[in-house]
């Protein structure tokens, strides 16, 4: 309960500051990527759409405590959605792109929580895997519309707003893509702090207290995953938009046990810690897997285990604590 | 008529196979309550002692069996020791992360000291022929994983029901506090639980490598067929877990001669279909 407390405390008293506070940071460092880091905007813009993924991950797994290997079903829906309507139906206006792409996402996502939300515990993280698997053979069956094993490809996005080409250094891609991030991370600020997140929150803690207490568990969960369908189908879209070709991967097991990972390393439950994660794993994957991918294997690993057994509130939980030690709050 | 027998015997040796590795599992799941991701890793050192011992140090393949199953529960008993015995009792999602991590580990390190090769457990002559039932050939092979899931099965059962061992352990599960009380020791149990469970992973691994070939993501290839293998049985029941794979083996096995182009979209519906039934597996116990 302290957490919630503590939580709740903070909101309250930061509340407006931080609404305001967080996303300058954010742009903050996104403006420093753009002058800092020319030549990798793909890369960085990448980050960003899987960033969306790991948020959508946080409000399941770290805000309502239901742990998933299947996420990447909403990521990839909302890159399917998103980039069929561009291929097959001519809407190619990236803004149109990204709302069907988001849309395909809940969509994605109301599907995975009436399923997951029939059982507890092992067999709801099978039933992740089984959804996520699911969608992946269905993706590579339908192939007529999806391209199979092959990729979707004839996704042209056309200028943004009308102005702004997508370009071949993908400077267009990462603005757009840091404007969505934005939206989406204060939005998720209200979404959380409302009474609504209070109450996923709860659930997340005990959820048979909320039920006590004349809570709608299902149907609150129910909502969530629909909200988290929307958010990683944004980020699918993204990718989309970004790379002009989507491939079976975005709906892989594989993308959504990674981008758990990434979840825990930065801190699940925190949306600053999702962030923190997913721009740490990407940077350091991109490093060292360059060098050697089984490296990277180990040292994921080994950091997974340090996470669970030292830092159970991930990297941004640890360095919270630390600043807090330091200017004696607390 | 000669396809469904074709079917229902590769697909009972592929089940009898799937039975041998996830029998394990079941035992830490249900038993000890434990998520251990890492079961098909344990699986696949086991594979790797297997053909490390027949080709580098010329083995035969009875001997590789006895000394790849010592070898990886002596590599296990640390790992339960440092890691699992942490963990035991915490929710789900820490249990998950923990044994994803171990499974990377082990298979960055497996890739570092063996190469991303596929390696070979090679067969002695007398299981590597064949014998005619009448309406097809079978490979002696699969006659001989046929018998050794049958004979794990018999002798799982006799040791949970039977022996003063089995008692323990079931009085351990349902209550540790009591069990420890009356005087079992009860971490000395689990480490023994652990320790057969991982055994079973490793002679399954070996035994099953002509159909699961042993390679570094071998581990995270199977890990979800595993998984699913003992929450669509029930966690801790046998007959479930023997009826969940030769259920899930046939379905599989089904799907690929008749539908190959669905891939495995019938294996995974079906798993939804049986786990939104039945959420606590087919034979799965209330908690």
């Amino acid at each position: 309960m302290t957490v919630l407390e503590n939580e709740a405390e903070t909101a309250h008293k930061q509340g407006a500051m931080r609404l305001v506070a967080a996303p300058m940071l954010l742009l903050t460092l996104a403006i420093a990527g753009y002058f800092l880091f020319p030549d990798n905007l793909a890369l960085l813009t990448r980050i960003i759409a899987i960033s969306l993924l790991v948020l959508s991950i946080d409000l399941v797994t770290g805000i309502c405590g239901v742990a998933t290997l299947g996420q990447a079903a909403m990521f990839g829906a909302g890159a399917y959605a998103a980039g069929i309507g561009a291929a097959h139906f001519g809407i190619t206006d990236p803004l149109a792109m990204t709302v069907v792409g988001a849309f395909g996402g809940a969509l994605a996502g109301l599907l995975s929580g009436l399923v997951m939300l029939r059982a507890h515990g092992l067999p709801q993280l099978v039933l992740s895997i089984a959804v996520v698997h699911l969608f992946h053979e269905a993706a590579n069956k339908a192939s007529r519309w999806t391209g199979g094993s092959d990729g979707l490809t004839g996704i042209t996005p056309s200028p943004l707003l009308g102005l702004f080409d997508f370009d071949l250094w993908g400077r267009t891609a990462y603005i757009y893509g840091v404007f969505l991030l934005l939206l989406t991370f204060v939005a998720l600020r209200v979404i959380v702090s409302s009474p609504f997140g209070m109450l996923c929150r709860g659930i997340g803690e005990d959820a048979t207290r909320i039920e006590a207490m004349g809570g709608d568990v299902r149907g609150t969960m129910l909502k969530m995953f629909v909200i988290a369908g929307f958010v990683a189908g944004t980020g699918g879209a993204l990718g989309a938009i970004s790379t002009q070709v989507v491939g079976l991967d975005t709906l892989s097991f594989a993308l959504s046990a990674e981008a758990l990972v990434m979840l825990v390393l930065g801190g699940a439950g925190s949306l600053y810690g999702a962030l923190t994660g997913t721009v740490t794993f990407m940077w350091l994957e991109d490093v060292i897997s360059a060098a050697n991918p089984f490296h990277w294997m180990t040292i994921v690993g080994a950091l997974l285990i340090a996470a669970v057994l030292f830092a159970p509130r991930g990297l941004y939980g640890a360095v919270e604590e630390l600043a807090a030690r330091i200017w004696g709050r607390r | 008529m000669q396809t469904i027998l074709s079917v229902a015997i590769d697909a009972l040796a592929y089940g009898m196979i799937l039975f041998l590795i996830s029998i394990g599992l079941s035992v830490t799941m249900g038993l000890m309550r434990v998520v251990n991701l890492a079961h098909g890793a344990f699986a696949m050192i086991g594979g790797y002692f297997a053909s490390y011992a027949m080709s580098a140090l010329g083995l035969g393949y009875g001997l590789a069996i006895v000394l790849a199953v010592t070898a990886t529960v002596i590599i296990a008993l640390p790992l339960e020791r440092f890691l699992y015995r942490r963990i035991y009792g915490a929710p789900e999602l820490t249990q998950v992360l923990m044994t994803i991590g171990v499974t990377f580990c082990i298979i960055g390190i497996t890739n570092y000291l063996f190469g991303p090769t596929l390696k070979t457990v090679p067969l002695p002559p007398d299981l590597a022929g064949s014998t005619d039932l009448g309406f097809r050939t079978i490979s002696n092979h699969r006659l001989f994983a046929i018998a050794c899931g049958l004979m794990v099965a018999a002798g799982l059962w006799l040791l949970f029901s039977r022996t003063g061992f089995g008692i323990k352990l079931r009085a351990v599960v349902d209550n540790a506090a009591m069990a420890a009380s009356l005087g079992v020791r009860t971490q000395w149990v689990y480490a023994a639980a652990f320790a057969i469970s991982v055994a079973l992973a490793a002679l399954g691994g070996v035994i099953g490598a002509e159909l699961l070939p042993i390679e570094p993501y071998y581990a995270l290839r199977y890990m979800v067929t595993f998984l699913v293998v003992v929450s669509v049985g029930g966690a801790g029941s046998i007959p479930g877990a023997l009826l969940a794979c030769l259920l899930l083996g046939a379905i599989e096995t089904a799907g690929r001669y008749l539908a190959p182009e669905y891939g495995e979209f019938f294996f995974y519906l079906a798993v939804i279909a049986i786990v939104s039934i039945f959420p606590r597996g087919l034979l799965g116990r209330a908690n």
